[in-house]
């Protein structure tokens, strides 16, 4: 796994969590797995506890999955009042109800560990591991631009509304400006297979020649692919999706040609803010900042480095 | 609301004369066709028409069985998570027979059963604990949506589970194929809807359905078997959910925790819009087919067009959902 270290400028030496506690208790507060993006995330959480409890005997490590915001408060509530953890790593399920909660948490000396989706107020957290949206996007559309010098039409599939999908659509269309390369339209297929395979269907009853599909997500690549293949339409040269579901980074390595390339989100993100927050709390390496994954485009010469068989994702 | 008082000789009502309020969907349908073809000439070629009506069916078929239940006063919150469920289970038994049975009928044929009694057993167990233990519908199939959709995430692990690529290839006719260029889930669904509107009107279950929501006392003094009938409607709506995920699971070949979801509130749509009353005590089943359409066609005029932002898709399909039973609402106020 490519990392892309951007420790943010303000490096602060840990000191809090580590006392003389004979074992520390690190909390890990996720969305539970109802997409299968945060499946593979869950996977990925479980597996870098198991790899952490091994390694360091010292650590102690509580793992939480919430269906809702009110609940992941509560699940919060719970492992500072029940566990005492020293060390909290949270990837929000909204931000703004998660955020009072998480500072109150902060203040009280709590090692608070960020991931994914940022608080409301930025100042919270000692550690953000984050996603990068707008380079996902910037990523897909230069792909776009190099496997279409010539320019050509394209419909395009978002996600739900969020400012996730706003940030990823904005970085896909100042990457392919100027380069001849057409947004014939634009609809939400709510990172859904089913929405999708509805969407892209309509697009192909709408326009008569689509060169290429933006699904900006593997979930919706496969509902846009099977549209494509019930309506028997050969003018589609290829479907980009993102996030790096194995099925597809299966099918970039096998060299298929309707899936040439995808553009990582990785789900894996989880196991490296544990990570990190282990290392702060257990030595003196500063960890602190902010930490952008970036995203990485996969063609099959490296597609094997993102391919996880074991992962649900 | 006058039906609902006298519910019990509504169906005999609406077979009197053409009442505006009858129309009222009708109506709507009809304008949704003139808009969808004025703003886009594709619109009414055969591979749109086709498109729209096969994404119907799963929810038509679905919302057939949902008719019944919610004309003999019930409900059911849980189809949507069912479906998924139901979805899940016949991918994972079909990939763990694939070895010892080999891609053929007989694999098919197992996937089909099991779609067909995890259905009924589903259905059973929601009409069980509404029936005998004397649970408001709302609670139970409230209660059963979470479990459902809880063991589909379980059962795929948080992820997707995925038919075997040859299974679904050999599976995927049921969806994509059919007889004389009209796919399986469209001729599916019109012979749900033709046997439905024909037990609605016509037998003595039917009857009794409404006699039901009407008011289930005095069908207990007309020796109606309250429990039994109610029972049979959450049972046939379970067999109907299992139908539609036997056409669902061919078209993509997955089921996730994605799966169905809000299916239930389209299914419930699409029945009141179609005139029958949420209280129970009358209900309509070609009424409930014209509410399913207008549902779909208005997602897919709105993706064949630019008129309106997407962020707003939701507003319109809102106001259309309240414009079609306000339509009716007040001619029936004029009968």
């Amino acid at each position: 796994m490519t990392k892309h270290l951007m420790m943010g400028a303000a490096f602060s030496l840990l000191a809090a969590p580590v006392l003389a506690q004979e074992t520390t208790v690190i909390g890990v507060s996720i969305p539970a797995a109802t997409h299968g993006w945060a499946g593979g995330m869950n996977f990925h959480a479980q597996e870098a506890i198991d790899r952490l409890e091994e390694v360091y005997p010292e650590l102690d490590f509580v793992l939480a999955t919430a269906s809702d915001p009110a609940k992941q408060v509560s699940d919060i509530e719970d492992m500072v009042a029940a566990r005492g953890i020293s060390a909290l790593v949270v990837l929000p399920f909204e931000s703004e109800p998660l955020t009072g909660p998480v500072k109150a948490i902060a203040d009280q000396g709590v090692w608070v560990t960020v991931v994914d989706r940022g608080l409301s107020e930025p100042n919270i957290q000692d550690l953000y591991v984050a996603g990068d949206n707008p380079g996902f996007g910037r990523v897909s559309g230069e792909y776009m631009v190099s496997a279409m010098p010539d320019g050509g039409d394209i419909v395009v599939l978002r996600g739900i509304p969020t400012t996730i999908d706003n940030e990823r659509v904005e970085g896909f269309q100042a990457a392919i400006e100027g380069s001849g390369i057409n947004i014939l339209g634009m609809e939400h297929g709510n990172w859904n297979r089913d929405d999708s395979f509805t969407v892209m269907q309509d697009f192909l009853s709408r326009y008569p020649e689509i060169d290429a599909v933006w699904a900006s997500d593997d979930d919706m690549a496969v509902g846009v692919l099977a549209a494509i293949e019930a309506a028997g339409r050969d003018d589609i040269q290829f479907v980009l999706g993102g996030a790096g579901m194995k099925e597809m980074i299966q099918r970039v390595m096998d060299g298929d040609t309707m899936i040439p390339a995808d553009v990582t989100y990785p789900p894996s993100m989880i196991a490296t803010a544990i990570e990190l927050t282990a290392v702060g709390v257990t030595s003196s390496a500063p960890v602190s900042g902010t930490f952008t994954i970036g995203s990485v485009l996969v063609t099959p010469e490296n597609a094997e480095n993102y391919y996880f068989p074991d992962s649900p994702f | 609301m006058t039906t609902t008082t006298e519910g019990g000789a509504a169906p005999a009502k609406a077979r009197h004369g053409v009442n505006l309020h009858v129309l009222g969907p009708i109506l709507a349908l009809i304008a949704l066709v003139i808009v969808g073809a004025l703003m886009n000439s594709n619109f009414l070629s055969a591979g749109n028409v086709t498109n729209v009506l096969a994404r119907s069916a799963f929810i038509g078929i679905i919302a057939v069985g949902m008719t019944f239940v919610i004309t003999a006063g019930g409900l059911d919150l849980s189809v949507g998570s069912m479906a998924a469920f139901i979805a899940g289970l016949m991918i994972l038994v079909m990939n763990l027979a694939l070895p010892s049975m080999g891609v053929g009928l007989p694999v098919m044929l197992l996937g089909i059963a099991t779609a067909l009694v995890a259905g009924l057993v589903a259905g059973w167990i929601n009409g069980i604990l509404i029936t005998t233990m004397r649970i408001e519908a709302f609670i139970v199939t409230l209660g059963t949506m979470g479990i459902y959709r809880s063991l589909v995430t379980w059962l795929a692990d948080g992820g997707t589970l995925s038919l075997d690529f040859g299974l679904r290839t050999a599976l995927q006719p049921l969806y994509y194929s059919g007889i004389l260029g009209i796919s399986w889930p469209i001729i599916v669904f019109a012979i749900v809807a033709i046997i439905g509107e024909v037990v609605m009107r016509m037998t003595a279950f039917g009857r009794y359905c409404a006699a039901i929501g009407s008011n289930d006392q005095v069908a207990r003094y007309s020796s109606v078997n309250v429990n039994r009938m109610r029972l049979y409607t959450y049972v046939g709506l379970g067999l109907l959910v299992g139908i539609a995920t036997i056409m669902y699971v061919p078209r993509l070949g997955s089921a996730s925790s994605a799966t169905g979801v809000l299916w239930e509130l389209e299914a419930i749509a699409a029945v009141i819009i179609g005139g029958t009353v949420l209280k129970g005590g009358f209900g309509r089943v070609w009424g409930t087919v014209i509410g399913v359409l207008i549902l779909s066609l208005i997602g897919n005029i709105l993706n064949l067009t630019d008129a309106v932002s997407p962020y707003l898709n939701g507003a319109i399909q809102g106001v259309i959902i309240v414009l079609a039973v306000i339509l009716q609402r007040e001619s029936k106020a004029g009968d």
